[in-house]
């Protein structure tokens, strides 16, 4: 049984390892942004666990912002995302621009 | 075009139909921007009565306290405001204002203020407050036409504007002078449901960022923004359930969550309730959710292969439910997560109040809500709601079931407390509107097809499947014309009679200044009776400037708005510990209510009496609760001790202790001796309806400083003790 699921979990991530190296280079780029995002708020966490959390504004606004910049990068990303059909744009250029727009208005 | 001038009838009618059809649109246009004016325009002056008939005054009395605070924030500026501590009220505590109000209605009275005077019109701030509630109701109303367009069409947009304009459930808490939080709440509640609705059909940024402000604008103006954080969260849910999620909910909820959640966190009264209560849980959970969610619907995108998806599915959800278990259980345990609170819980549990929390259970407003009520606020859309729930289901999409969820949870809640009417009346408008509008628009097209059969009858092409289906049905039923007429007859005739009620209720129900009463004169003639402004003006002219008034919180705002003085306890009721002393005092012999009196540095001590002109909202019809209240703190005071048979009485039949309390002594002091109405004994209560038991009252140390001209209030003071030797 561990050892069925040992080898299901390396074709696993043998499988999404592939899969993930075909998305274009700007995806990458956007993910490795809300990578970063994350791993900073998860370091406020981790000094608050340690140094204790007065005072909260700071720790809560430190923590929500990050994770606002991941969330909208993900949504940067899904918008950006040629393979989703359900942003349909005129053209995609002048489109761009504007969802960037929104997103550097939204951070 | 000019070729085919010299064809035949038929092309020559299509050809002044087809500039018909433009000169249409632009008809359409105009004849949708005056409605909506005359609608904006109405949903305005329906509320003015109160305005015509007395005069421009703040009503009730927690209006009081957001005009004294606008005041404060007109004269002395945003940071004064912000750091206010008041010590005129709750004595000796004093009071945090700065930090425990819902600060987005005086910021808005006071932005209109300035903004009126920028342009050098100077208005006293007093009439900016009581114009401030029909102004934002009008928004309403166009709001609600933009709402109904997204969810239906123009024309259901349309008829919303125009329920909404004069629906009763929302006129009684913004007629003009009832300056208070749902004035401008209602506006922003709808205002962020449309954003949000728009967020999750289009799934651009820009609508997501729009309901974060609209979010935060309803965060800064009413605590019944918790609907709103458990609403959204909840549609959600629902959308994901049934499988009808997509990437533009992904971005509209967390958009509008985070960035929310973080402007939310600016008023200090909410602080950090989002993430520290248990009421903005679900929210969180809800979003948390949507993460593992959407995560887990990429992974199997990008793997196109079933059975290690299920793999990775199986590790994925047991390891997030385990974390988030494990999170909220130590969270709750710990009490980190602080539980519902009583205002809340008392919702999903109405019996709860009654039980645990007197206070919230003797206010009026948060009665369960008879079906009378219902009726008198809502009239003809009671049964239009059920039609307009059909329609919605026959057209499924995220925007109908938004305002099905809507409507549902709002009319549970409506049932519970009276209050709650107010919210649940957009969701109702909008789908009578539905109703209205579908029903409408399938009678004029069946009306309008009998008029296109001739002309289209010849081409075969031209007409859609529609009209031909109609032209069946006309041979069938000849009658099916005057059958439509005759029920489009019918849809108006209800819908001027609900206009009729809404005038009828507006002017007759709910435009009085409760500060203010009227009554019918011998004659006919109308006899006002202004005692309660009488006895504030009496109080901030004839005491000193640092005298402390005692009396019910039902008029604390009022005594420091208008008299200027500091009272013991006020409408804010934050600290029931110390209104239980106020109820004890009052329902105590009068030597050791003196002994409470003097612990409290009371001066003057205020009482409101309608035995004299038969005004039954006085302090001996509300002295139950005040036992109640009191008894709940003190144990010394026991409700039984002031019943006969379990009948609260007050003439010769009551109890001793009734007979000789504060609160009797006060308010009939002097009463035995008045002939209160023709052919009666003296001493004779008129609105309770009986002769009173204790006519020789004596007052030991308090003196009769001040009883109105028709006796509704009553002012004592309070003596000092006397000298030793």
């Amino acid at each position: 049984m561990v050892k069925s699921t040992s080898k299901d979990a390396q074709d696993l991530f043998r499988s999404l390892h592939s899969a993930y190296s075909a998305t274009p280079t700007n995806l990458k780029i956007i993910d490795l942004y809300v990578v970063f995002a994350v791993f900073t708020a998860l370091i406020q966490v981790a000094y608050m666990a340690l140094v204790g959390s007065f005072p909260f504004n700071s720790f809560l606004s430190g923590v929500l912002s990050c994770v606002g910049t991941a969330v909208l990068a993900v949504c940067l990303r899904i918008q950006v995302n040629k393979e989703n059909k359900e942003f349909k744009h005129k053209t995609v250029v002048t489109n761009l621009r504007g969802i960037v727009a929104m997103f550097v208005i939204a951070v | 075009m000019g070729a085919k001038k010299a064809s035949p009838d038929l092309l020559n009618s299509s050809f002044s139909f087809k500039s018909l059809k433009l000169k249409t649109k632009q008809q359409e246009l105009l004849l949708r921007v005056s409605i909506l004016g005359l609608v904006y325009v109405l949903a305005f002056i329906a509320r003015l009565f109160s305005v015509l008939r007395y005069e421009s005054m703040i009503h009730e009395f927690d209006p009081y306290f957001n005009y004294r605070t606008t005041l404060y924030l007109t004269e002395k500026g945003f940071y004064e405001f912000w750091n206010w501590f008041d010590s005129e009220s709750w004595y000796p505590l004093g009071r945090i204002i700065g930090g425990t109000l819902y600060p987005g209605l005086m910021v808005t009275a006071a932005l209109i203020y300035w903004t009126l005077r920028f342009l050098r019109f100077f208005v006293h701030i007093r009439e900016v407050c009581v114009l401030t509630a029909p102004f934002f109701a009008s928004n309403t109303t166009i709001v609600a036409y933009f709402f109904g367009k997204e969810i239906w069409d123009t024309g259901a947009g349309l008829v919303a504007a125009a329920l909404i304009a004069i629906c009763p459930g929302y006129i009684s808490r913004s007629v003009a002078g009832s300056y208070d939080n749902e004035a401008v709440a209602i506006f922003a509640l709808l205002l962020t449901f449309y954003l949000f609705v728009k967020a999750v059909k289009t799934g651009s940024l820009s609508w997501a960022l729009g309901s974060a402000f609209g979010y935060f604008y309803m965060v800064s103006a009413w605590g019944g923004y918790v609907f709103i954080i458990n609403l959204v969260p909840l549609y959600v849910l629902v959308l994901l359930i049934t499988g009808r999620y997509s990437m533009r909910l992904y971005v509209a909820y967390n958009c509008m969550y985070i960035l929310g959640m973080l402007l939310a966190m600016q008023i200090r009264f909410v602080g950090f309730q989002h993430v520290q209560s248990g009421e903005h849980m679900g929210a969180m959970g809800v979003f948390l959710l949507m993460q593992v969610f959407y995560f887990l619907d990429w992974v199997k995108y990008q793997l196109n292969d079933t059975k290690l998806f299920q793999t990775f599915l199986r590790i994925t959800v047991t390891s997030a439910i385990l974390v988030g278990g494990i999170a909220l259980g130590v969270g709750t345990a710990s009490g980190y997560i602080s539980p519902w609170t009583g205002r809340f819980y008392s919702l999903l549990d109405p019996t709860y109040a009654k039980d645990h929390i007197p206070i919230i259970a003797s206010v009026s407003e948060h009665q369960p809500t008879a079906w009378s009520s219902f009726m008198f606020d809502y009239h003809i859309l009671l049964f239009l709601f059920p039609a307009g729930l059909y329609f919605c289901f026959k057209r499924l999409s995220d925007a109908t079931i938004f305002i099905v969820m809507y409507g549902l949870t709002s009319l549970y809640f409506a049932g519970v407390m009276v209050r709650l009417i107010l919210v649940a009346t957009p969701a109702v408008c909008l789908i009578s509107a539905i109703a209205v509008s579908a029903t409408v628009k399938n009678l004029t097209s069946l009306l309008r097809t009998k008029q296109k059969v001739p002309q289209t009858g010849s081409t075969k092409g031209v007409g859609s499947s529609k009209s031909s289906s109609k032209v069946t049905l006309d041979q069938s039923q000849p009658f099916q014309k005057n059958g439509a007429i005759a029920l489009l007859v019918g849809v108006f005739y209800l819908l001027s009679r609900y206009a009729i009620h809404c005038t009828w209720v507006t002017s007759e129900a709910y435009s009085s200044p409760s500060i203010v009463l009227a009554a019918r004169g011998a004659h006919g003639n109308r006899i006002i009776f202004d005692d309660y402004r009488e006895a504030y003006y009496w109080l901030r002219q004839n005491t000193p400037t640092d005298a402390k008034v005692m009396s019910w919180w039902d008029y604390g705002y009022q005594i420091t708005a208008m008299g200027n003085r500091t009272v013991i306890v006020d409408n804010n009721t934050w600290n029931n510990t110390h209104i239980a002393t106020v109820g004890r005092a009052m329902s105590s012999y009068e030597d050791e209510a003196y002994d409470i009196m003097r612990s409290l540095d009371v001066n003057y001590v205020l009482v409101v009496f309608g035995g004299v002109t038969g005004y039954s909202s006085d302090d001996i019809n509300k002295f139950l609760w005040m036992v109640r209240i009191g008894g709940g703190v003190y144990p010394v005071i026991k409700e039984p001790d002031y019943l006969v048979n379990g009948e609260f009485r007050v003439d010769k039949g009551a109890s001793p202790k009734m007979l000789n309390c504060l609160m009797y002594k006060l308010c009939y002091y002097r009463f035995g001796e008045l002939v209160t109405e023709y052919g009666k004994p003296t001493g004779y209560d008129r609105a309770r309806g009986v002769e009173i038991g204790n006519k020789d009252i004596k007052l030991e140390h308090l003196e009769e400083a001040y009883t109105t001209s028709n006796w509704i209030v009553r002012i004592y003071r309070v003596k000092p003790p006397t000298n030793r030797l």
